[in-house]
């Protein structure tokens, strides 16, 4: 891959993305005029802000990878990361922006009025928020190490001094247009090399066998395997081989495997013939956790897609960077038509990586041995078209990928920085701001070098889990139900949310290995959400004396539009 | 292995915290170590054990408070049962032999009502009910019986009724410290009814003046001041809510804008940068009217040319950053802090002094105005207004958009 025009389009993305945070509001914000000034956010500004700032590495790169892998039956993940805000419009939206609340911790607050419960939602955000900030750091670190060669952790540590140094500095803080203007380019950079991309398919004869019959080599390719692994044929396959298969060691020379299991060790080179299929790859050894999610999927395909529909679906409306979006709008219609709005942009932009991970399936199957398929997205221009036209698509590409990483983690570090300043840290200020800002991104830097290859979209997954897990309930039952309490609300989330991160520690530990047990820990929404809800309701129910004693004033403030409200207390 | 080393790591943070917020918590007194004697240790254990019990009932005598000290007040007296009443209903009981609880009610009545504490053997059914005598202690504040602290014991005993006497003092203490924090809120709240709306008589009479002069001149110009005039006027005197948008006071600010450019026309150049994301921001009504107010009087104060004053709204994370700057007289610091200090009055208007207690009233003493100025350098005043605080909602509308 040519590094020449990558490099640039990385380097202009961010430092566009810098000045557009630092001088945005000089240059589009000053006038004379106060009906310029006074004019609020529009729903469909701020659900372009809203879809760009969610639009995260695991959109970008990690649902093309997984289709790539396995197939249609991930197509599940682009659905349930779209009808997540359906769950959102229905039950959340109106009511979350007329409660006032600013952060989920307020609206803990000002819905239950309880200290305890704040401090334990801020919890909650500050483990979501990193939870979710340790994919787009790796897929940084991928981007730049399949583009240019670098150290696989570089690119992870750009991002992350890019996006404190920022915050910290006072840019790029909730600018509406910069962020507006992140979900343009990222579906620019999407769609502009698509269409590349299908006019090349269409002139290759439009190929269309790998979408049904396993994937297969199109032409003669070389892999070099990076970790050591097992590869499930088959039928009988004839290679060439340099480097360690079964404990043999070999150098260039042509080998017959049998149908069956293969134990190949890392920087083997395998050399497959073409017309071959490509074989599944199992990762043993020290990168455990790419594959040790998808055994458990193979193992028990219906649980965990019903566990990753739950979990993408209601854990939208636990993402911090999201909620604090919808303060913008100013009023609950403003926030509903926001979210209609959202609905639209991000389910036109989810139609575009199902469409490379498929073209993948074709033209780098190869990739799924590599154990690199996030890669799908940056490596096909180049594959697909070549020369100059390639590099300039490609260089598009992986612009668009760094504005996906950066606008994502600097939503997430301002709200666990805002978090861990405010519920955490001992006092007020600046300072503790910028401290509280390093603070969010090192821990997930520092998780990100040593987990190392974890696939973006399974690790949103997890971060969706625990969110669905201890704020869905939190969220809903403090909109629709009367009769919560601090305790009920905090026995939920510790039981619900602390259930899903515990589950999320042991896999990502790699402890259970296989079997039913291990499919319940990777995919835990499916036992979590319920019982983070039953907790909520019975220790609730336990505790009628402790329902905070304006309720009724807070929900009606909730449900009745400001129109209404307004008119009835003049 | 790194995964694993990983997945160590997610699942000892959250411990690691518990652990430290548990710690900060307990790790009071208690770890003396091996300070005094014993009779010292004892001093300090009953200290420690009475602070404890202390600020769950400076909220006053509710079951959930009740609750929180009768197992400290119990531990303080070292009894068997203990319970707190208010002057109809048990409260909370702590300890052993709730089924009493009726029947100490019935014979609570007469120390209710004289408000003097007696001690009387209970009847009881259970043979080995632990609890035979009760000892009263009525809590009176400000000679209203409030209620009473009862301490229950298997004999009669001089030194119990003593010691409970003392507690309930030191209870009622606390009581009388809950009413005055009462007083100290309901004063507060009074306190911002009163400084809220004040516009400035000066400015009725001068926007009245300027549109009577333009009455016969330009009726068409005096016909729109005299609608800006009601605007204002309407949005100052409204009755309902405390609180209000950013987006509707800077609507109040460009209506008295209006009305002051009429009076001086083209002295006045204003300049706005408002980030949308902070104009739903709820925020005391008519606290940066004022400012502007106090900026249009210092720019054009003592000085021949334009007037320049510049309104900034920025997003700043869980706060909004208002900043008003003009580039006309300034001000002695030192005056400045007297006049806000309530020490002089300063000329004319309500001004800055009545803004800045509002803003600490209601987000706290860190909230206050931040003002920058000298002699001839102009000023400038930045409002840290939060997002989100408790009990802050407006109760205006937000134009649409």
């Amino acid at each position: 891959m040519n590094s020449a025009y990558t490099v640039p389009a990385i380097t202009l993305v961010v430092v566009a993305t810098v000045l557009v945070g630092a001088f945005g509001l000089r240059i589009s914000r000053t006038t004379s005029d106060f009906y310029v000034a006074s004019r609020t956010v529009g729903p469909r500004l701020n659900a372009a802000a809203i879809s760009g700032e969610y639009l995260s590495a695991a959109s970008f790169l990690g649902i093309a990878g997984l289709v790539l892998v396995q197939g249609p039956d991930m197509l599940w993940y682009p659905v349930g990361y779209t009808a997540g805000y359906l769950v959102l419009l229905l039950f959340v939206a109106a009511p979350l922006r007329r409660s006032g609340a600013y952060t989920l911790p307020d609206f803990a607050e000002a819905r239950l009025a309880s200290q305890g419960v704040r401090r334990l939602a801020g919890a909650f955000v500050v483990g979501v928020g990193w939870l979710y900030l340790l994919p787009q750091l790796q897929g940084a670190g991928l981007t730049l190490a399949v583009l240019t060669g670098a150290p696989d952790a570089l690119g992870g540590v750009i991002v992350a001094v890019v996006v404190v140094a920022t915050v910290a500095a006072g840019g790029m803080r909730s600018i509406t247009f910069v962020q507006a203007f992140q979900y343009w380019l990222k579906l620019t950079a999407l769609l502009v090399p698509a269409l590349f991309l299908v006019l090349a398919w269409q002139g290759d004869g439009a190929p269309g066998h790998a979408f049904d019959e396993p994937a297969a080599f199109r032409e003669q390719r070389t892999v070099r395997v990076d970790g050591t692994l097992d590869l499930t044929l088959r039928e009988v396959l004839t290679v060439t081989v340099s480097g360690t298969v079964d404990g043999r060691a070999l150098h260039d020379r042509r080998l017959t495997l049998a149908a069956g299991t293969h134990h190949v060790e890392r920087g083997t080179r395998l050399a497959f013939p073409r017309g071959a299929a490509v074989p599944t790859a199992e990762r043993g050894g020290t990168r455990g956790m790419s594959t040790s999610l998808a055994a458990g999927r193979e193992e028990r395909p219906l649980y965990a897609t019903y566990g990753l529909i739950l979990a993408t679906f209601l854990g939208t409306m636990g993402l911090p960077h999201v909620v604090v979006r919808f303060y913008t709008s100013p009023h609950g219609v403003a926030a509903r038509r926001t979210t209609v709005a959202v609905l639209g942009l991000i389910g036109g932009f989810y139609l575009l990586p199902p469409l490379y991970g498929a073209l993948g399936r074709l033209y780098a199957p190869e990739l799924t041995v590599t154990g690199n398929a996030d890669a799908a997205v940056l490596l096909l221009p180049d594959r697909m078209i070549g020369g100059l036209g390639g590099d300039l698509l490609g260089a598009l590409v992986a612009g668009g990928a760094f504005a996906a990483f950066l606008s994502t983690a600097s939503g997430l570090t301002m709200a666990v920085a805002g978090v861990l300043t405010q519920d955490v840290l001992p006092s007020r200020g600046v300072r503790h701001f910028r401290l509280g800002t390093l603070l969010a991104m090192a821990v997930p830097l520092a998780a990100s070098v040593l987990v190392g290859g974890l696939p973006v979209a399974d690790a949103v997954g997890l971060a969706f889990a625990v969110s669905a897990s201890s704020f869905c309930p939190l969220l809903v039952l403090g909109i629709w139900w009367r009769r919560l309490t601090p305790p009920g609300a905090a026995a939920g989330m510790l039981a619900g949310g602390g259930g899903a991160l515990v589950a999320v520690a042991v896999t990502m530990a790699g402890l259970p290995g296989t079997g039913g047990l291990h499919a319940l820990l990777a995919w835990p929404a499916l036992w979590s959400v319920p019982l983070g809800f039953l907790t909520m309701i019975l220790v609730s129910l336990a505790t009628p004396g402790r329902v905070p004693p304006r309720t009724a004033a807070i929900l009606a403030r909730f449900h009745l539009p400001e129109q209404l409200r307004a008119e009835v207390k003049a | 292995m790194s995964g694993f080393l990983a997945g160590l790591c997610v699942a000892v943070l959250p411990l690691l915290a518990a652990g430290f917020w548990l710690g900060r918590r307990t790790a009071r007194p208690r770890n003396l170590g091996d300070l005094g004697t014993p009779v010292e240790h004892a001093t300090f254990q009953t200290l420690h054990t009475a602070s404890l019990a202390a600020p769950p009932l400076r909220a006053g005598l509710t079951e959930e408070t009740a609750r929180k000290s009768a197992r400290r007040l119990r531990s303080l007296l070292g009894t068997d049962a203990l319970c707190l009443t208010d002057d109809r209903r048990v409260l909370a009981w702590d300890g052993v032999g709730a089924h009493h609880r009726d029947e100490i009610m019935e014979r609570l009545a007469g120390p209710l009502d004289s408000g003097r504490g007696e001690a009387f053997r209970l009847a009881c059914e259970v043979p080995d009910c632990p609890v035979r005598w009760a000892v009263v202690a009525p809590l009176t504040v400000d000679d209203r019986v409030h209620g009473a602290l009862v301490a229950c014991a298997p004999r009669e005993s001089a030194v119990l009724v003593r010691a409970a006497g003392e507690v309930a003092r030191w209870v009622t203490v606390q009581l009388e410290l809950a009413d005055l924090d009462d007083s100290r809120t309901r004063l507060i709240e009074a306190e911002i009814k009163a400084l809220r709306a004040q516009i400035s008589p000066h400015f009725i009479f001068n926007s009245l003046a300027v549109i009577a002069s333009f009455v016969r001149t330009d009726p068409e110009r005096a016909r729109g001041l005299l609608l800006e005039f009601a605007d204002f006027t309407r949005y100052s005197f409204r009755r309902h809510g405390d609180f209000t948008t950013l987006a509707d006071e800077l609507h109040a600010i460009e209506h008295y804008l209006a009305l002051v450019r009429a009076r001086f026309g083209d002295r006045l150049a204003v300049t706005l940068q408002i980030a949308p994301e902070v104009l739903p921001v709820a925020l005391p009504f008519l606290c940066l009217q004022p400012l502007v107010e106090n900026a249009v009087k210092h720019g054009l104060e003592g000085k021949a040319g334009t007037c320049r004053i510049r309104i900034t709204a920025q997003d700043a994370g869980a706060e909004a950053l208002v900043v008003i700057e003009d580039d006309g007289a300034g001000m002695d610091p030192a005056l400045l802090r007297r006049i806000l200090a309530g020490e002089v009055s300063p000329s004319g208007g309500i001004g800055l002094s009545n803004v800045d207690d509002r803003l600490r009233q209601v987000y706290g003493d860190d909230h206050g105005l931040v003002i920058e100025t000298a002699p001839g350098a102009g000023m400038k005043i930045t409002v840290r207004l939060p997002k989100y605080q408790p009990g802050v909602h407006s109760a205006g509308r937000l134009p649409g958009e």
